[in-house]
């Protein structure tokens, strides 16, 4: 069947038996890729990735080798690694899975990547409302520690670097690279502008940084084990390696799925690997990668050429599940967080519901998005609330055209886009609203 | 600084790790809360004093993240995940319902001290969608049929944790 899973980052996650304990992870192999990865030399190590074609997994896809190589070697500074642990995106929740029941992993694939950058001290910079996960990445830490995975020396070499977790406290825009920096250098996270602030060069302490997320540190270990040109026969050109899709919305099986980029159809996920729509529903939306990735609305014909220059034709159900073809549709793979909706959602309330989390997430840094992001949730409310005015389509999608392009981070696009795509794929149904009597029923969301 | 010894000493501790001081400001305030409930003026003043900030800048970090606070709330902090995911499967219900089984108005403190409700922004846990967390710990599927039973457990606990 197509549609079976390949689980290599999940492998052992949720199997009876298995713990978070480090004598069960080395039981099952662990720690062994990094004690040969430390013999060989940090370029090689970093070319694999590059060689890879790794992508990010934390939202931008951006090449994982590509990132590392900006790094800024002849400063003479220190190099700093931060996980990015700081799962906010509506819709994800994949990250959770690893720290909690599967943190060895994580820092097998961090200490490699420490390792092949230089880096001299680590991060793991985790979400705040998560306690235990925090206790149990200390833990793992303390347990790794003691048998010289992380430390002085580390598995008998003369490298050593150290890892701290680091806790947030519960702020969204912590996820966006700059402005986790700038928390953990004890400001409040207001993102840094770029030039000249690319991580990689004036990160952490204004000294050369990377920043990866928990998925991508993971997918570092297997490429150190199966060499990159092996890591990248999995999946497609450009999309290589596996996944991890996280459901959830209007479908019988909500959950985390992996797969090779690309196995899969956005259809094939709903309907075969999540059990299909509730009875008697019908699919109306999908949201692909995240809440600020844009809506993709079900009967819509998707029609181009991909970057290597293949044609395609695809209604929502053909879309492979990679980066560039959702990208292709117009949207974005982003996280990897699927929300389903189906035909017994008010798109007013979805957006309005959107809204309000980027209204109360913004900095409040760049006045488009302060403004823009309160004004839109205020909107989208009133007209929830069966108050809509025949000029609200036309003024949101004014608003959000202001803010894309005109702030420092992406937040600006991941709040401008909902609005920009819910409202013109669903124009009908926001004109409507203007038109029905002042509804009596509370809002379903 | 009325702290116990063994968060001054978590304190002392952490300070060193970092390669500057002013990375220890949000450690610090989370053990500055978790044991005293909220960050008064004084331990922002403390704080700024030990990591060589300005108080208004250690004021800034509580200002902004939403876990930071600086006033008590009650014994038991229920956050109800308002985000779609958890919305498409009836979160607003279900926390509307919390709000009359624990007696407690929404982002306030129920009269007997014991209970503070808010709706909270995504938790990241959406496959498990209605989600709450109480206090510490993450409650997964808590749909709004769940929600009398689900008061009943929380109340119980207060109370044996009263007693």
């Amino acid at each position: 069947m197509a549609t079976e899973e390949r689980r290599m980052i999940l492998e052992h996650i949720d199997q009876p038996g298995y713990d978070n304990s480090i004598d069960c992870y080395i039981k099952h192999g662990g720690y062994e890729v990094l004690k040969k990865a430390i013999l060989r030399k940090p370029e090689e190590l970093c070319q694999e990735v590059v060689n890879s074609q790794l992508r990010g997994r934390g939202g931008a896809g951006f090449s994982a080798g590509m990132k590392w190589g900006f790094l800024d070697r002849k400063s003479g500074k220190p190099v700093y690694l931060i996980c990015n642990a700081d799962e906010s995106e509506p819709g994800t929740f994949k990250d959770r899975q690893i720290i909690y029941k599967d943190p060895h992993q994580l820092i097998e694939g961090m200490m490699i990547t420490a390792y092949a950058t230089q880096t001299k001290l680590a991060f793991i910079y985790i979400r705040g409302e998560m306690y235990d996960g925090a206790r149990i990445l200390e833990h793992a830490v303390e347990e790794a520690r003691a048998k010289g995975f992380i430390g002085e020396n580390i598995c008998g070499s003369s490298y050593s670097c150290d890892i701290i977790i680091y806790r947030g406290a519960g702020a969204y825009i912590c996820g966006e690279e700059t402005g986790l920096i700038e928390s953990l250098e004890g400001k409040r996270p207001y993102p840094r502008i770029k030039p000249p602030y690319f991580p990689a060069i004036l990160g952490l302490y204004q000294s050369p940084t990377v920043v990866n997320n928990v998925e991508t540190l993971c997918h570092v270990k297997f490429i150190a084990e199966m060499g990159g040109a092996e890591f990248a026969k999995i999946g497609t050109p450009n999309n290589t390696g596996t996944r991890v899709w996280c459901v959830s919305g209007d479908v019988q099986k909500p959950g985390y799925y992996e797969f090779p980029c690309g196995a899969i159809t956005l259809g094939q996920l709903i309907y075969e690997v999540c059990g299909g729509l509730n009875p008697g529903r019908t699919l109306k939306a999908v949201i692909p990668g995240g809440s600020s990735a844009k809506v993709l609305r079900a009967g819509e014909r998707y029609q181009g050429k991909l970057k290597d220059g293949t044609e395609f034709d695809w209604t929502l159900d053909d879309i492979p599940l990679d980066f560039d073809s959702v990208s292709a549709c117009g949207s974005m793979s982003g996280s990897g967080a699927v929300i389903v909706m189906d035909d017994s959602r008010d798109m007013v309330q979805v957006l309005g519901n959107i809204n309000s989390f980027y209204a109360h997430e913004s900095c409040g840094q760049c006045t488009p998005c302060r403004e823009g992001s309160l004004w839109m949730k205020k909107i989208t409310a009133r007209m929830a609330d069966g108050d809509a005015r025949e000029q609200d389509a036309d003024l949101l999608l004014s608003i959000a055209k202001q803010i894309e392009g005109r702030t420092i981070c992406a937040f600006g696009e991941a709040c401008a886009w909902p609005t920009m795509s819910f409202v013109s794929k669903f124009k009908e149904e926001f004109s409507e609203k203007a038109a029905q009597q002042k509804s009596t029923q509370h809002p379903l969301v | 600084m009325n702290l116990s010894n063994k968060s001054l000493e978590k304190i002392e501790k952490l300070i060193p790790r970092f390669p500057l001081k002013q990375s220890a400001a949000l450690p610090i305030l989370h053990i500055v809360q978790e044991e005293k409930g909220y960050i008064s003026k004084e331990d922002i003043q403390w704080i700024a004093e030990k990591l060589d900030m300005q108080p208004i800048n250690v004021y800034g970090l509580v200002t902004f993240y939403p876990m930071l606070r600086e006033e008590p709330i009650g014994k038991r902090h229920i956050k109800v995940c308002r985000t779609l995911s958890c919305a498409l499967q009836g979160s607003y219900a279900l926390c509307k319902k919390l709000q009359e089984e624990l007696n407690c108005p929404l982002n306030e403190t129920s009269e007997d001290g014991n209970y503070t409700i808010e709706f909270v922004e995504c938790l990241a846990s959406c496959g498990t969608a209605p989600v709450v967390q109480v206090d510490q710990v993450l409650h997964e599927n808590i749909s709004v049929e769940k929600a009398s039973e689900f008061a009943q457990q929380i109340r119980k606990e207060t109370e044996i944790n009263i007693k």
